[in-house]
């Protein structure tokens, strides 16, 4: 198996969290804003993947599990909204949601 | 097995970029899945083949295909344009800044603690599930909740109304 220490291993959630999230402050289009928000859910359960298999415990593997399931729970909800979303503005720019009305039209 | 990790890492990180600055939601959908192959091989050369099964089926076999399905239904077709207009440099400058004076901070630490390799074993499906039903069963409960939760509110949120109009207040022309 690998002998990369686990500091090292530790960069690379690291990194794709941060690319996510300059994903998601930059973009403007819905979809893509959870797309970043699904890479940052990933680099989250990596982590506790490497330190379970760092300290010898399935309990890593088992928390990836949990938030692999609160991911798809998180997904088919929030694309059940932007479904109702463009039904309602014809577009998925994320600027279009900024008033609050009682009847969208 | 390290040049593995390197390699896989790379792609990962490539490919995950590559997902963020595309104009192509679909585009993006598959630079994504590949960078979750890549860290299913991660995933695996650590120690953990469960997981990495999981992680392509469960996260790039479903619900990445959840949002290919989705994107396909929507059938956007002035976005193009449209994404041009919103990603110019200019917009990427402050929020790269934001994300390199984290990355910054992030290798610091990283660089500051001190760990010694390990060999790594694999664990086994078996111990995974060993555990998750002996001393995680509660969480299983839990997390069963949850989907519940999330099939309910994906039907009753994805549903289209029609709006009822009552006879009397139709136009009759």
């Amino acid at each position: 198996m690998v002998s990369v220490p686990f500091n090292i291993q530790l960069l690379l959630p690291g990194i794709l969290f941060l690319i996510g999230l300059v994903g998601l402050l930059v973009r403007r289009n819905i979809i893509f804003m959870l797309i970043s928000i699904e890479i940052m859910f990933n680099s989250a359960g990596m982590v506790f993947i490497m330190s379970g298999a760092n300290w010898l415990q399935s309990d890593g593997q088992i928390m990836f599990i949990f938030i692999l399931a609160v991911t798809a729970a998180e997904v088919s909800i929030g694309l059940a909204l932007i479904l109702q979303m463009f039904h309602h503005y014809k577009t998925l720019d994320a600027d279009a949601l900024n008033k609050l009305k009682d009847k969208p039209e | 097995m390290d040049i593995i990790f390197y390699l896989a890492s790379i792609i990962a990180i490539i490919s995950t970029i590559l997902a963020i600055t595309g104009k192509n939601a679909i585009h993006a959908i598959l630079y994504l899945i590949i960078s979750l192959l890549a860290i299913s091989i991660i995933f695996y050369i650590l120690g953990a083949p469960f997981v990495a099964a999981l992680e392509v089926i469960i996260y790039a076999g479903a619900i990445m295909v959840l949002f290919i399905f989705v994107i396909m239904m929507l059938n956007v077709g002035m976005e193009k344009q449209l994404e041009s207009k919103w990603l110019t440099p200019s917009n990427w400058i402050f929020p790269s800044v934001l994300g390199a004076i984290l990355l910054v901070a992030y290798v610091y630490a990283v660089y500051k603690m001190d760990f010694k390799t390990n060999i790594l074993v694999s664990i086994s499906p078996k111990q995974v599930g060993i555990s998750l039903f002996t001393t995680y069963l509660l969480g299983v409960e839990i997390s069963a909740f949850l989907l519940l939760a999330g099939i309910v509110g994906a039907y009753h949120l994805g549903r289209r109304k029609k709006i009822v109009v009552h006879r009397f207040l139709k136009d009759n022309n």
